[in-house]
């Protein structure tokens, strides 16, 4: 009995809320589009009278008084936080913009650009015989060369990086770890030219080997796997202890539980930061250019004699400086940002595919 | 196959940290101990390191005599990954592998043990587990689908399967009710009821209605204080526990006048 009452008391007191307090002003939902079009009038407007010829300073005039006029809107009807938080979208909005454009006119370029040559015979032929000024030849050898060595590459560097976070995550622990750690972060930030000169000098001038492919992934692999290991320490960390634990309570072994229980967890992450890192060195020059040297014609063998590879070819063509080489380099650039986006495209569909299912 | 533990001088540490102190106590085989007391008291620590768990945790070691049927497992030249095969543990939360299916999760202990058992006994042993963890008529259509997306009353049945999938003597519970619901949590404790028929039990518990129901004998823990280890202050059957404890502590927590 006494709890009912309670129940009534509260009710009282928390049900019946001034409705007016709650209630504020809107701006119509088409205000801001408006102000957007009169802010691109006005400055059209602005630009035309000052004779300004660049369209970009109309369109920061624009964004400029587009902003200025839904913030004053804005706080004259609704309020001053409403319209910080006009403010904010906004803001967000446009450096939204502010990346998104650089990227699409990338893509647009080097489409509009590189399909002009490209087709089988591009795909299919190598610069063997062809003069550099005139038109004709392909992209065949340079694509050997890039599937090689960054295959090698991978080879290399997937299997040391992932057991080095393995180490990290669930060994390390002391000075030991400590170092490896600062050492894989000092790796991050090696300039790709100085791994190609670490390789030049101990590879080929110490050790007396020639160009080869393989020189070139040893370099690449040596920027590959600091970023193996920090994107696979992550996805470890984000494997839970209660895993761990339900498998070594049962009586499995550290190692087994490691092998069978975490990594299974974490490989579709895993898969997606070895194939983000292999888009990352795919597109490397500067080794290339060091120790793989550059070459006109096909060779298969990785392990002896100058290779191409994608940014070398797009390089080089560039630099023969005419409009066919021109036309080869654009379309090489498109078949090589094809290469990197399908190699995400398939990092995503691994851990999709490989995700821990809720089977609801 | 039930065994008796018989715990002597145990002291177990964090690092220089202290939990628990000097703790002697005997489980008898074929029943239900159950631990009781206040949070950060060590119950869950001293449960751990009856399987060697505690050590898992970095910093974790342990001081004193655990024998299992006259067997230490802290002696000199004792695998930890041994003593864990013969004592099983299921934990506060729900921790069924989320990469396996219900029949995998249930078949996980043999398989990554690296057993080499046939189909055919496998699907006998999951059978035998899953009814023993009385999950099998509300899985058995659907064995190859997640573990994950069972409910959380199941999938906590489906952590007991997969314990006694590999037929340990002893089964370490760190308060397996505790996520749960009223009704999981009655499915849970009847199964621990039957289940002591085959193994030996210890239950860390929160619920001490839960305690009064599903023990023969209970053990209360204490701590002197924040930062102090905590301490066994009496073990008896759980009848006079909750009837006629022979400490005043253990009546004032019992009875809810602590503090």
């Amino acid at each position: 009995m006494s709890d009912l009452t309670l129940d009534e008391t509260v009710l009282a007191d928390s049900a019946p809320l001034p409705p007016a307090g709650l209630r504020h002003p809107r701006l119509p939902r088409w205000a801001p589009a408006a102000l957007a079009v009169g802010a691109i009038v006005v400055a059209a407007a602005i630009g035309l009278a000052a004779g300004l010829g660049n369209k970009v300073q109309w369109g920061l005039i624009a964004g400029v008084l587009f902003m200025a006029a839904l913030y004053g809107v804005t706080a004259f009807v609704e309020g001053r936080r409403q319209a910080k938080d006009r403010l904010a979208t906004s803001l967000v909005w446009a450096c939204f913009l502010l990346a998104v454009v650089p990227l699409v006119s990338l893509i647009w370029e080097t489409v509009d650009r590189g399909t002009k040559v490209l087709d089988g015979r591009f795909l299919s032929h190598s610069m063997a015989g062809v003069l550099t000024i005139g038109p004709g030849g392909g992209v065949y050898h340079a694509i050997i060369g890039t599937l090689e060595q960054v295959g090698l590459a991978t080879a290399i560097a997937a299997p040391i990086g992932l057991l080095t976070a393995v180490y990290l995550v669930e060994y390390g622990r002391g000075r030991l770890a400590k170092a490896v750690t600062f050492f894989v972060d000092v790796m991050t930030g090696i300039p790709s030219i100085v791994a190609g000169l670490f390789i030049l000098s101990f590879w080929i001038i110490m050790l007396d080997f020639g160009y080869s492919g393989f020189a070139g992934s040893m370099a690449l692999a040596i920027l590959m796997m600091p970023v193996v290991v920090r994107s696979t320490e992550e996805m470890l960390k984000l494997v839970p202890n209660e895993l761990r634990e339900a498998s070594l309570a049962l009586g499995v072994p550290k190692w087994r539980t490691i092998l069978k229980v975490v990594l299974p967890t974490a490989i579709g992450g895993i898969a997606t930061g070895v194939m983000l890192a292999v888009a990352r060195i795919a597109g490397e020059t500067a080794p290339i250019v060091l120790l793989v040297f550059g070459s006109q014609v096909i060779n298969t063998d990785p392990f002896n004699g100058a290779q191409s590879s994608l940014p070398y070819y797009i390089y080089e063509q560039w630099a023969a400086g005419n409009a066919a080489s021109y036309d080869r380099a654009w379309a090489a650039a498109l078949v090589l940002i094809a290469f990197v986006m399908i190699l995400n495209l398939v990092a995503r569909g691994i851990a999709r595919w490989k995700a821990p299912k809720s089977g609801r | 196959m039930a065994k008796r533990i018989d715990v002597s001088g145990l002291s177990a540490y964090y690092g220089s940290h202290k939990a628990i102190d000097d703790i002697s106590m005997t489980v008898e085989p074929r029943s239900v101990t159950a631990f009781i007391g206040p949070s950060g008291c060590g119950k869950s620590t001293f449960l751990r390191t009856l399987n060697r768990m505690h050590e898992v945790t970095p910093g974790g070691r342990v001081e004193g005599k655990v024998l299992l049927d006259e067997e230490n497992l802290y002696g000199t030249g004792v695998d930890p990954v041994s003593v864990r095969r013969v004592v099983g543990m299921v934990f506060q939360r729900p921790n069924p592998f989320p990469t396996m299916s219900i029949y995998d999760n249930v078949a996980a202990g043999i398989r990554l043990n690296g057993g080499r058992v046939r189909k055919s006994e496998l699907d006998g042993i999951v059978e035998k587990s899953l009814k023993g963890a009385n999950l099998w008529n509300e899985v058995k259509d659907r064995l190859d689908k997640p573990g994950a997306g069972l409910s959380g009353g199941q999938q906590q049945r489906l952590c007991i399967a997969r314990a006694i999938a590999v037929e340990p003597q002893v089964l370490l519970m760190d308060e397996p009710c505790s996520a749960l619901d009223p009704i999981s949590t009655l499915a849970i404790e009847d199964l621990i009821g039957e289940l002591k028929e085959r193994f030996t039990i210890v239950i860390v518990t929160h619920n001490m209605q839960q305690a009064a129901r599903v023990s023969d004998r209970t053990a209360f823990f204490n701590l002197a204080g924040v930062g102090q280890p905590g301490k066994l202050i009496e073990i008896d059957d759980t009848e006079r526990i909750f009837s006629n404890p022979s400490v005043q502590a253990t009546e004032d927590y019992i009875s809810g006048r602590f503090g």
